[in-house]
């Protein structure tokens, strides 16, 4: 098995076994953060940059340490401190960092498929960390990773997306990278909020979440995006939460081994109840442990491949 | 292309016995003693190392698991990544002595990475090296303090160890052209 991939832009672009090669690379990685000595000298010499034209607050960090424990340098670009602001355009922007030789930029950036621009546009390698509404593979990947340690494989099982679909990039990661490990996904969520023909990416719908609940063997519910909420998707949070929220009373009713994960922010009360985001069956906190360890694996991996 | 057998399942055998008891030679009550097991092969080197003692002297010596994928000194100038596997040692390494178990000596890159990667863990008193096969051609100055068999080599040569728990056939070393 070996990693032919110069960027990681998305998981539509990965086979399987890329997905799995990422996973298991990451077991190496998690070993390596659980040490007194959380650091080991693979990418010495390397110079990571997180360009973030969006707000992040776990992702960044998550990706910085990454490279941090790799021993690669890191630099943090804001949105709002960087030349943009002045008028620069994005391609500028990341052909001025590149030219301070870059050897990686991770990227975040509110357009759907900017990433493919840079990768286009720029020698370094590229790394996604969420580009509009299209892919954040690397949450994706940690949330496999976290379903694979909780169950020992992804292969059959049942996993519900709940929430905010047609605005989720996460969503659409985890269906990508979800069904190629051949798991069976469900999308539930309002219908404002689904978008049209998702089913052909081989999901099935259903605006049910009792039901959901009841036949997944694990769900993610994604953060209700308020800032994307202006345009009266939903007639009322309350009703949002009413049909969509996870508590504690309809989790008690489905079985006592799911699992509920959620890729944070959590908007308590809305897709969550207190008592779910804390309780026994959430691994929210797990899957941010394991998120370090997976970005380890993509920044070693992706590092690797020679750039021609 | 000749492929020559240095060393069949029982000389393979023997000289695990005879560095086991090299080793508790050296170090009577083993108290302090540990073995880290280089990946893939070392591992199972370290194994039947740890059998071999435990079934002369009766002790329980401690056995961990080394990958120096990530210590190597040759990741920027290879084209692509080597798989990285986990490494695991579950006891501390601080003030014991640890005997790093390898298959074969060759540049003593291996086993620098491997320095490299055990001081991440803690600091023991001692670290040796044990080999099952040296076959010369040092690109370091680093030695071996037990080893199973001398095999003179050219640098072009390839020397490879088979064993049943990691090849699933029976164990031999062999020299090949």
């Amino acid at each position: 098995m070996t990693w032919k991939h110069k960027h990681l832009l998305g998981l539509q672009d990965l086979s399987r076994q890329d997905i799995e090669l990422i996973l298991e690379t990451a077991k190496s990685f998690k070993e390596v953060s659980s040490r007194d000595i959380k650091k080991v000298p693979a990418l010495r010499g390397k110079t990571v940059v997180t360009l973030f034209f969006e707000a992040s607050t776990r992702t960044r960090i998550s990706f910085e340490l990454a490279a941090k424990r790799l021993s690669a340098d890191t630099l943090n670009i804001a949105s709002n401190v960087s030349s943009t602001s002045k008028g620069e355009t994005l391609l500028d922007t990341a052909r001025n960092i590149e030219a301070m030789n870059v050897d990686a930029m991770v990227v975040r950036h509110s357009l759907s498929g900017s990433v493919f621009i840079l990768a286009e546009g720029l020698k370094c390698s590229i790394v996604n960390a969420g580009d509009g509404c299209r892919e954040h593979p690397t949450q994706a990947l940690l949330d496999m990773f976290t379903l694979q340690e909780k169950f020992g494989r992804i292969e059959g099982l049942k996993i519900g997306i709940i929430g905010d679909i047609l605005h989720s990039r996460v969503a659409r990661s985890n269906i990508w990278g979800l069904t190629k490990l051949g798991a069976r996904v469900t999308v539930c969520g309002p219908s404002t909020l689904m978008p049209r023909g998702i089913e052909q990416m081989g999901v099935e719908v259903c605006y049910d979440l009792k039901k959901v609940l009841k036949d997944s063997d694990a769900v993610i519910a994604l953060r209700l995006q308020k800032e994307r909420q202006q345009d009266k998707f939903l007639p009322s949070m309350r009703e949002y939460s009413r049909l969509f929220g996870i508590n504690q009373a309809k989790l008690n009713e489905a079985s006592s081994h799911l699992i509920v994960m959620h890729p944070g922010p959590t908007n308590r009360g809305v897709e969550l109840s207190a008592d779910v985001a804390d309780g026994k069956q959430s691994v929210i906190l797990e899957q941010v442990t394991n998120g370090v360890a997976v970005r380890m694996a993509v920044l070693y991996l992706v590092l690797g491949t020679k750039t021609e | 292309m000749s492929l020559v057998k240095v060393m069949d399942q029982e000389a393979i055998r023997r000289s695990i016995q005879r560095m086991a008891h090299e080793i508790l030679e050296k170090d009577k009550d083993a108290k302090k003693l540990a073995l880290v097991g280089i990946r893939t092969r070392g591992v199972v080197l370290a194994q039947r190392l740890t059998a071999a003692i435990k079934a002369i002297e009766g002790v329980d010596v401690p056995m961990g698991i080394l990958d120096i994928t990530l210590y190597r000194d040759d990741l920027t100038l290879v084209a692509t990544k080597p798989v990285v596997r986990q490494t695991s040692i579950d006891f501390d390494i601080s003030g014991m002595k640890i005997i790093l178990v390898d298959d074969v000596f060759f540049t003593g890159r291996t086993i620098r990475a491997a320095l490299d990667a055990l001081v991440d863990f803690g600091r023991p008193a001692v670290i040796q090296l044990a080999v099952l096969v040296d076959r010369g051609h040092r690109e370091l100055p680093i030695r071996a303090d037990f080893v199973g068999k001398n095999i003179p080599t050219s640098k072009e040569q390839n020397v490879q160890v088979i064993l049943d728990e990691s090849d699933g056939k029976a164990d031999e070393v062999i020299v090949e052209d």
